[in-house]
């Protein structure tokens, strides 16, 4: 068996829960790089598509931002950002959203506005960008996060993004017929939202890692299903295939334009 | 009929201190050299609008420019923070800035109701976020046909819009193409609107009966500024400078540093 990194067993990981029929809303960095990766291995035909309008691109790097020339060069079209927002998203045609969060909280609940008080933040990150509908309107939504207590948090800051609402019934309440976030994919394990009280729980460990490592990373008491399995290793292929997606990106990130 | 007229002399012409003012273009064909003319012309108290301010906000913000912002993401793209922004907001330097904060999809369609001359746009958005508590302009109403509750947000009809395009005509129509964002929308929705554009042709060669172009009628003025979107891109004419949005977040992270990047390279360099 080859030596792999946590952060490669995670883009990985994620990767393989796409499929080759799926419409995906692809976002920037570890979203972007598990959805090429799957195009790029079990899923060619994937339809991928970028909130700057540009829909079924193949991209040979991962763009630094969401509207880098490449994935123009390479769509099948590409429509106006209302025409993105509205047509495509709004108006129901896509399976799965793949986003990324500095914050989670046990309900699938994202936020990247602020760490802490909106009006005065310690921290003020960038905001909510396509995430809001792209979780309301999106089949189902699949998160990738590494895990630390700083990202599972026991509480938000701030609702950017709906999970499952504060208590997890708040998603159904509002009348959303979307799925909501059915998986996360972290360095450590996966996590699915639980039959009845949508709190996301354990469900596979990765190999190697430990329930304790797990608790320890997570900032709510965390719990494990029945029975949780082992997730798969990477296999040759993708990690051939994932590292050289991200040797010709850092190359040509480095090239002045 | 739009007017031609040199950078400098149209920023005099259409900005002044306190104006709406949306640069826009979605990563792509991002009004640099448009921008920078303003920090040098030193306008003050604008209400900067653009979905995701970018570094040419960042830019402007940290030059004192803006009295408020309204955006959807303000982040430096696939990098990490705004750092001129985030001190603006978390330190009031160089002063306070007023934040009106959206999604892509609210911005997006209130810029096609801009263009539509509609006081509102509607979508189905921001269901369960928090933004509509920290955002007057986000508030929800019932549809008379279904009762569903609908997101209602003011359309964007700024005082003044400026994009960027890859060439216009001696008539003064534009063509743009690649990832077009909401540029169309803005000229459209706009009381007065500017245009830079990488040349000017005798013959636009528009790509394709269906391609984007704005007829002249449509622009207030045109002004001719080569690698004007610069280090943004201008599809067919330059590459994204990746490796420039990457510098920027440590040029940027210290405020001396900053305004030494800024003296040398925006105030220093003198209008086209």
């Amino acid at each position: 068996m080859i030596a792999y990194t946590a952060s490669e067993m995670m883009v990985v990981t994620a990767s393989r829960a796409l499929r080759n029929d799926h419409v995906c809303f692809v976002g920037i960095g570890a979203p972007s790089a598990a959805c090429n990766l799957a195009r790029l291995t079990h899923a060619p035909d994937i339809a991928l598509i970028y909130e700057s309008g540009t829909i079924g691109v193949r991209p040979d790097i991962l763009p630094l931002s969401i509207g880098d020339g490449e994935l123009a060069d390479t769509a099948i079209v590409t429509v106006s950002v209302p025409e993105m927002f509205q047509y495509w998203l709004q108006g129901g045609r896509i399976d799965i959203g793949f986003l990324g969060a500095a914050q989670l909280d046990r309900f699938g609940n994202i936020n990247t506005t602020v760490i802490g008080h909106y009006d005065r933040p310690k921290v003020r990150l960038p905001g909510a960008g396509g995430a809001p509908e792209i979780a309301t309107h999106c089949r189902e939504v699949y998160l990738i996060i590494e895990h630390s207590p700083r990202a599972f948090v026991e509480e938000v800051d701030f609702v950017t993004t709906l999970g499952f609402g504060p208590t997890g019934a708040e998603r159904s309440a509002l009348g959303i017929e979307t799925k909501g976030p059915t998986l996360v994919v972290t360095d450590l394990a996966l996590l699915r939202p639980e039959q009845g009280s949508n709190e996301l729980i354990v469900t596979s460990l990765h190999p190697g890692v430990t329930r304790e490592e797990v608790m320890e990373k997570t900032g709510w008491p965390i719990r494990f299903a029945p029975e949780p399995g082992e997730t798969p290793s990477p296999t040759e292929t993708e990690l051939d295939v994932l590292r050289g997606l991200q040797e010709r990106t850092a190359a040509a990130h480095q090239k002045e334009g | 009929m739009a007017s031609f007229m040199s950078l400098r002399d149209a920023i005099a012409h259409a900005v002044e201190d306190g104006h709406s003012v949306a640069l826009e273009g979605f990563t792509h064909l991002i009004p640099f050299a448009a921008g920078h003319e303003i920090i040098r012309q030193g306008r003050s108290g604008l209400t900067l609008i653009r979905m995701t301010p970018d570094l040419i906000y960042d830019q402007m913000i940290g030059m004192g420019c803006a009295r408020k912002l309204v955006f959807s993401w303000g982040g430096n793209p696939g990098v990490g923070s705004l750092h001129r922004l985030r001190d603006a907001v978390e330190r009031d330097w160089p002063h306070s800035l007023e934040m009106e904060e959206h999604s892509h999809a609210g911005m997006a369609a209130a810029w096609a109701a801009g263009a539509a001359g509609m006081p509102i746009a509607l979508l189905r958005g921001y269901l369960g976020t928090g933004l509509p508590r920290v955002n007057e302009n986000i508030r929800f109403l019932k549809d008379p046909f279904t009762d569903e509750e609908l997101a209602a947000i003011p359309s964007l009809q700024p005082e003044v819009g400026i994009i960027h395009a890859q060439r216009a005509d001696r008539a003064g129509n534009v063509l743009l193409e690649g990832i077009v964002g909401i540029q169309k929308e803005v000229v459209l929705a706009s009381r007065f609107s500017v245009v830079t554009v990488e040349e000017i042709v005798d013959n636009l060669e528009a790509p394709s009966l269906n391609s984007v172009i704005l007829p002249g009628w449509t622009i207030d003025v045109i002004v001719e500024a080569p690698g004007g979107a610069k280090p943004s891109y201008a599809h067919r004419y330059y590459d994204r400078d990746n490796a420039f949005y990457l510098a920027w977040d440590e040029i940027s992270r210290d405020r001396e540093r900053f305004l030494d990047w800024m003296a040398e390279n925006v105030i220093g360099a003198g209008s086209a």
